[in-house]
């Protein structure tokens, strides 16, 4: 099986950018790039006037199985992060019961092989349960094959079990991945604090309650000497804690999500309980500080955080609704739009924050095109402008607040070694 | 004429023109009820139903009795003796009292929005009795009522509210209320209990009741929750009522004829000594009367317009 993406403007990952050229893939593997390549094969994809870059790599999302299927599985969860021009992702452990073991790590593993559309790279427990007091079996776990440690959904609150965590973690070379959220400054707050929350007299989050973990997490960070990844920065002094520690040479790296750059607390107005979301969205202050954070480097990466949720877990009052926004079929459109069609960023970096950068930060193939190299490839028109229609979601979870708004930039094709399982907008 | 609206959600949303009208037809109202024969005809043929997911004797009796004074079918369901307590969605309840022909549901209930997530989700009129922290509209109402009796007019005046305003909906209602009938509005009370960027509405934050009562002409005190001490919000109630109850002193810094608030129920003692409460300035009695007369008001005018409605318009 020869197939030739035709006439693309290619960002391979490692610097090159090539316009109007050709890429061969055999099987599964890139075998060749350059130019009249389309001859003798079995299928050519025109790419013409649209950019071929390595396949997307979330770091951050919920698949939910096992335990909530309803929300989400692994076959629908794939099948919208494909939608959504990723070829790999990581998936949290906050699933019923958690992945906090080597069993439950392969059985993600065999799971996804044997149904996901994507590679599915399993996140694993920092602490038993989730729940904050023990850790877990880290070195059975890596060979079991979780690529990073996680109890996102909630915060490792004790600060010893952290330290000892990253102390553990850091002779298996296992990223930790912190949730920050203080939980007593949270108290029972629902939104983000300030005047918006003031007028809905919805209870308000501080920003010191992400703040306060994430100042925590560097010095213990600095102090262990393991690296940390920062989940889902959302507050402008979030950013500033991470400069300044990475200024000091702390292995810390970052992540922010799409609607920490694209939408502000003013959009829960008339209590839209699909823009809640933990951490809460932050002000227009907080928009444009990450914006600055992911222009001068200190946000590495862009995750989605997706957060499928059922309809009937939204549809309540806003205390009582779940937190989480659909994020996969979103994510790239709302990254151009927002990040590089204002002219903060460049496409190459944007590839770098979906791609690259997530892939080396996991330690996991992918991010860059190349000969010899697994065809994990995303097709895009980045002259594409559409309204975002949340009915036409392949994931379960149609909770997002992005639902009719014109963005630019879409995802026409994914590749997925060498299988074209997204192809011409139309999940295969 | 009609409320150009299907719901009474908040008065953040009602312009100054719709509460002019609630309050006009609030005053005729209250004729009624001073009447011997109380009866009318006004919501002949419609039906009423307060859903409580909270207690409440003034707000939920008001409305039972504007309902019957006016001919109107009432019922009335409360959280803990309904289906609510088998655990049956806010929304699910509200579609099965619409589908007995309910015309309009009164809700109370302890979330912010709740009442505007029912009236997303039914084709019957909502009146929000309470929700959470956010609005208490028809609290409002009547306590403009009572200012615009006494006072004549709104505009202009210094009305200083006293209190946790932090948790409080008719703090919210009343700022919404006041500033848009051109009031001036101060508010006092412990930083515990104040919300953050309230200043951003217009409303002058006091850290000192004095400050804030010099020269009122309405001084509005609000009911101090007692569990806000237990969730260490407050170090004490005493040392609450000391600092910031409203006391004779306290009140005299006030204009001379100075009108006294409070939306009830009292904690003598606490926020407000008996002294003041029952004193000449008070009008706390006369705010319960005036809380039927627009309860009727609103039930009256909510109710003309159906059948009229254009579903487009929601």
């Amino acid at each position: 099986m020869l197939l030739c993406i035709s006439n693309g403007n290619i960002i391979n990952g490692k610097g090159g950018v090539f316009l109007g050229k050709d890429i061969l893939i055999e099987k599964d593997r890139i075998v060749e790039i350059g130019t009249n390549l389309s001859k003798k094969v079995h299928r050519v994809i025109d790419a013409t006037d649209m950019w071929v870059i390595p396949g997307l790599i979330d770091a951050h999302c919920h698949l939910r199985e096992p335990g909530f299927e309803y929300k989400e599985d692994i076959v629908s969860g794939t099948r919208s992060a494909a939608a959504g021009g990723f070829t790999s992702v990581a998936c949290m452990p906050n699933t019923e019961p958690a992945i906090d073991n080597a069993a439950m790590v392969q059985y993600i593993k065999l799971k996804s092989a044997s149904e996901g559309k994507v590679r599915v790279y399993p996140i694993a427990a920092i602490t038993q349960g989730r729940k904050g007091k023990h850790i877990t079996e880290m070195g059975e776990m890596k060979k079991a094959g979780a690529v990073a440690l996680s109890d996102d959904g909630d915060p490792v609150s004790d600060a010893n079990v952290m330290r000892l965590a990253l102390e553990y973690a850091k002779q298996f070379g296992l990223l930790i991945i912190s949730h920050c959220e203080d939980k007593s400054l949270v108290a029972d707050g629902v939104m983000n604090e300030g005047y918006v929350s003031t007028i809905l007299g919805l209870k308000g989050i501080t920003r010191a309650a992400e703040e306060v973990m994430v100042a925590r997490d560097v010095i213990l960070s600095e102090i262990t000497g393991a690296p940390i990844h920062i989940a889902h920065v959302s507050t402008a002094g979030a950013v500033d804690i991470i400069r300044h520690a990475k200024s000091r040479g702390i292995p810390v790296t970052c992540e922010t999500a799409p609607h920490y750059f694209s939408a502000t607390d003013e959009w829960v107005e008339n209590y839209d309980t699909n823009a809640k979301v933990n951490p809460p969205l932050r002000t227009q202050r907080d928009v444009e500080a990450i914006k600055e954070g992911l222009r001068d480097g200190t946000i590495d990466i862009i995750a989605t955080d997706h957060a499928p949720h059922h309809i009937d877990e939204k549809e309540v009052e806003f205390n009582l609704a779940a937190n989480g926004i659909s994020g996969f079929e979103t994510a790239f459109s709302l990254s151009y739009t927002h990040l590089v069609d204002t002219g903060l960023l460049s496409l190459e970096e944007l590839v770098a924050k979906l791609s690259t950068t997530p892939a080396q930060i996991l330690g996991i193939p992918g991010g860059v095109l190349d000969i010899g190299l697994p065809a994990d490839i995303t097709i895009v028109d980045t002259k594409r402008e559409y309204i975002v229609n949340r009915d036409k979601f392949y994931s379960k979870g149609k909770n997002t607040p992005f639902h009719g708004k014109k963005l630019k930039g879409k995802v026409i094709y994914t590749i997925v070694g060498g299988k074209v399982v997204y192809d011409k907008e139309v999940l295969t | 004429m009609a409320l150009k609206r299907k719901d009474i959600l908040g008065l953040r949303d009602m312009t100054q023109e719709e509460i002019v009208k609630i309050l006009d037809t609030a005053e005729t109202m209250k004729h009624i009820l001073k009447q011997n024969n109380k009866k009318t005809p006004h919501l002949q043929g419609k039906s009423i139903v307060n859903l409580f997911y909270e207690n409440s004797t003034r707000t939920r009796l008001s409305f039972e009795l504007a309902s019957k004074y006016m001919s109107a079918s009432s019922a009335n369901i409360s959280a803990s003796s309904s289906s609510v307590a088998k655990g049956e969605s806010l929304i699910d309840t509200c579609r099965t009292i619409e589908r007995m022909g309910a015309d309009v549901i009164v809700i109370r209930h302890p979330m912010s929005g709740a009442a505007h997530i029912a009236a997303r989700h039914v084709n019957t009129s909502i009146i929000n009795a309470g929700d959470g922290m956010n609005e208490h509209p028809t609290q409002a109402l009547l306590d403009l009522f009572t200012i615009r009796e006494t006072k004549d007019t709104i505009e202009g005046l210094k009305v200083a509210i006293i209190g946790d305003i932090y948790h409080s909906r008719v703090a919210r209602s009343n700022i919404w209320g006041l500033s848009k009938m051109g009031a001036k509005v101060a508010v006092a009370g412990p930083s515990t209990l104040l919300p953050i960027e309230l200043d951003k509405t217009g409303t002058k934050v006091y850290q000192s009741v004095e400050e804030a009562v010099d020269g009122a002409d309405v001084v509005m005190v609000l009911r101090l929750q007692k569990e806000r001490q237990q969730k260490g919000l407050l170090p004490s109630l005493r040392e609450y009522s000391q600092i910031y109850g409203l006391n004779m002193e306290r009140l005299k810094l006030a204009k001379k004829d100075v009108l006294l608030l409070h939306p009830g129920p009292i904690n003598r003692g606490v926020e407000i000594t008996s002294d003041v409460a029952d004193g000449i300035h008070s009008q706390i009695q006369e705010q319960v009367t005036n809380g039927v007369a627009v309860r009727m008001a609103l039930l009256y005018l909510i109710t003309r317009q159906r059948g009229q409605h254009d579903a487009s318009l929601y």
